[in-house]
């Protein structure tokens, strides 16, 4: 059995009493009045030169808060006065929301790690893999990571509505629907049958029921299969066929997580693959943190049935998934900007403007460094480049989540400084704490899986 | 022409095969080639052969795939013939990149797939027509043949190659062809 060894936990609650003061100063300091957003916006006019912060301001915002401003614009011949009170108010919004998307952005993050081990092991089942059985209750320890990451996740969604100004979800706002109201917006109001806050919860408990579920049962099968007879391989046969059943539940409900938890800040903009892509994010991820989580405890002598060639094939599907993410991103990419059509190019028009450096270098680090880093076969054999190249990727993915999020809520508003690591330490320790807890709870060997000897003698 | 003995050891499955190998190798005897009817995992280890340089090979005939899609699509599309297609910038090639990735990544796999085949033929001695070098049909159905010199020790390895699990083991006289 495996102990959480107390520099571990002093790790990780440190990490999350620190995180947390970071997050709380995010929130105290993002509160700017009025006036001290206009000093700073002048200031910053006169840093660039001639109203030149102003006019990127006001070319590259969230366009969806814009739309009912742009239409108001039109029909009421706003002066200049009004435009620049509306613009300021505008960035004093954004201010105040990037605490917000900090938080949320961290808390996906950590939770789509989670549910992409849990689509991992799952295949683990259904494929009725021989290589990976050692690996089990790793994954089972992350998995555990599911239910209240996910809870966490949904609960700051719904609280950016109630506690925060709609910080997250501007389609969240009512008066967006309403025909009479100055916000109302035709295009949020047409999708409301299916955004509206009663049914995204319902839809949120939904997944999260479903995948809650799938984790216990396996959990409990994998725990009664080890206690079983020898012969009895009635537990991995139940495991294996609500794994099936999962994987079909899974890959319908992360699309429509990914739709309503990532994709719904740009509630005018929609992409028919972004589940896909969504979910190349959280595989390599998921896989990723297997690999570390495995050489971290592999390295205190605790899995001496892991031998290189699991690390080599963690290390390939590192590799993998990482080519397939950027198949999908450029996928994505390439369609929209070849076709330019203005509702769908905005999105990455804004990227482009405000978010290069992120952009640009998430390619880099989810798709040249492990391409280069990982390509030959004995290299990812060694655990200190496996190390290396799963902690640039774990960077790039968090930028990937970080590029889908702020460009919606706060626009050229972003930075990546104490609220948003104060939020990745908050939920990496948050993370840290409950997998290993869940590890200590069970022998980190899956000693009745029927193809435990199959994968102990695994070898390439 | 010299003419020069040969003992074949026949097996019906790869893990005896395996075993056997690292058996024969214990030994110090030299094995100087296996058949097989798929490719064993790890048995060009187990025989202690050389790691293969052909992944190398592939690298730089990606590289070269690559390159050349670079510069073909540079002339085509930017300073042969610039074409507007949807509007896109035709003038400048990094501007334009984009739309060319699908054949860059196209010409890399293309330009890796192909000359590696023809290099693995090329290395290994093989074109049409080519006089199969097989000793015995059956390695190509569900038998797998260790070939292995002999300087006078048949006894001895026939004993010990007995022992590994082969079900048959023949002396045959092969002519240095090559």
């Amino acid at each position: 059995m495996y102990t959480f060894s107390k520099k571990l936990k002093t790790v990780s609650i440190a990490l999350m009493i620190i995180g947390a003061l970071g997050v709380v100063y995010g929130f105290m300091t993002s509160h700017k009045s009025f006036d001290e957003v206009e000093t700073m916006l002048a200031e910053e006019a006169s840093h660039h030169g001639g109203g030149h912060g102003e006019d990127v301001a006001h070319a590259a915002p969230s366009h969806d808060e814009h739309t009912s401003e742009d239409a108001h614009t039109e029909g009421g011949h706003a002066d200049t006065v009004d435009e620049h009170t509306k613009h300021v108010e505008h960035v004093q919004h954004q201010i105040a929301n990037r605490p917000w998307s900090a938080v949320y952005v961290a808390a996906f993050f950590f939770f789509m790690i989670a549910l992409g081990v849990l689509a991992f092991y799952a295949i683990q089942f259904a494929a009725q893999a021989g290589w990976s059985p050692v690996l089990f209750r790793v994954m089972e320890g992350i998995t555990a990571y599911v239910l209240p990451g996910a809870l966490i996740v949904l609960a700051i969604a719904v609280a950016s509505h109630f506690l925060g100004h709609n910080s997250i979800f501007v389609w969240m706002n009512e008066n967006m629907t309403n025909p009479e109201h100055q916000d109302y917006d035709k295009l949020v109001a047409g999708k409301s049958s299916f955004l509206n806050l009663p049914w995204f919860i319902i839809r949120g408990l939904i997944f999260i029921a479903g995948w809650s579920l799938y984790r216990h049962f396996a959990r409990k099968f994998s725990i009664a299969q080890d206690n079983a007879d020898v012969n009895d391989n009635s537990n991995f046969k139940k495991s294996f066929r609500i794994a099936a059943g999962f994987l079909v539940f899974y890959i319908y409900t992360e699309s429509m997580m990914s739709w309503d938890w990532i994709m719904s800040v740009d509630p005018h903009w929609f992409s028919t693959l972004f589940g896909w892509y969504v979910f190349a994010s959280m595989f390599v991820s998921g896989i990723t943190v297997i690999a570390l989580i495995t050489m971290y405890l592999k390295s205190k002598d605790l899995l001496p049935f892991v031998n290189d060639s699991h690390l080599h094939d963690l290390a390939k599907f590192m590799f993998a998934i990482s080519i397939f993410w950027t198949y999908l991103w450029f996928s994505q990419f390439m369609l929209i900007w070849y076709s330019n059509i203005p509702e769908e190019v905005t999105y990455f028009v804004t990227r482009f403007a405000d978010y290069k450096l992120p952009f640009l270098g998430m390619v880099v680090m989810n798709f040249v460094f492990p391409l280069l880093v990982l390509m030959n076969s004995d290299y990812k054999r060694i655990p200190w480049f496996v190390v290396m190249a799963g902690i640039v990727i774990l960077c790039g993915h968090y930028i990937d989540v970080f590029n889908m999020i702020m460009p919606a809520t706060v626009g050229d508003r972003w930075f990546i400084g104490i609220p948003e690591i104060g939020a990745i330490m908050l939920f990496a320790g948050l993370f840290i704490f409950i997998v290993f807890t869940a590890l200590t709870k069970a022998p980190l060997l899956a000693k009745g899986n029927p193809f435990i000897k199959e994968s102990e003698h695994f070898h390439y | 022409m010299e003419a020069s003995k040969v003992i074949h050891a026949i097996y019906t499955d790869d893990d005896v095969l395996m075993s056997a190998v690292k058996k024969v190798k214990s030994e110090k005897h030299h094995i100087e080639e296996i058949y097989t009817p798929f490719p064993v995992h790890g048995l060009d280890k187990a025989m202690g052969l050389e790691p293969t340089r052909i992944a190398i090979a592939s690298f730089i005939y990606g590289c070269i795939g690559l390159t050349v899609a670079i510069v073909m699509m540079n002339f085509i599309m930017i300073e042969d013939w610039p074409q507007n297609i949807g509007g896109k910038p035709s003038f400048s090639y990094l501007e334009n990149m984009p739309a060319f990735v699908p054949i860059m990544f196209e010409l890399t796999v293309f330009f890796a797939a192909h000359l590696m085949v023809i290099t693995f033929y090329l290395r290994s001695r093989m074109w049409p027509f080519k006089k199969a070098e097989n000793p015995d049909p059956r390695t190509t159905d569900d038998h797998f043949l260790m070939e292995i010199a002999v300087h006078g020790n048949e006894q001895e390895l026939e004993s010990l190659l007995k022992e590994t699990g082969a079900v048959e083991v023949n002396l045959v006289d092969k002519e240095e062809a090559h």
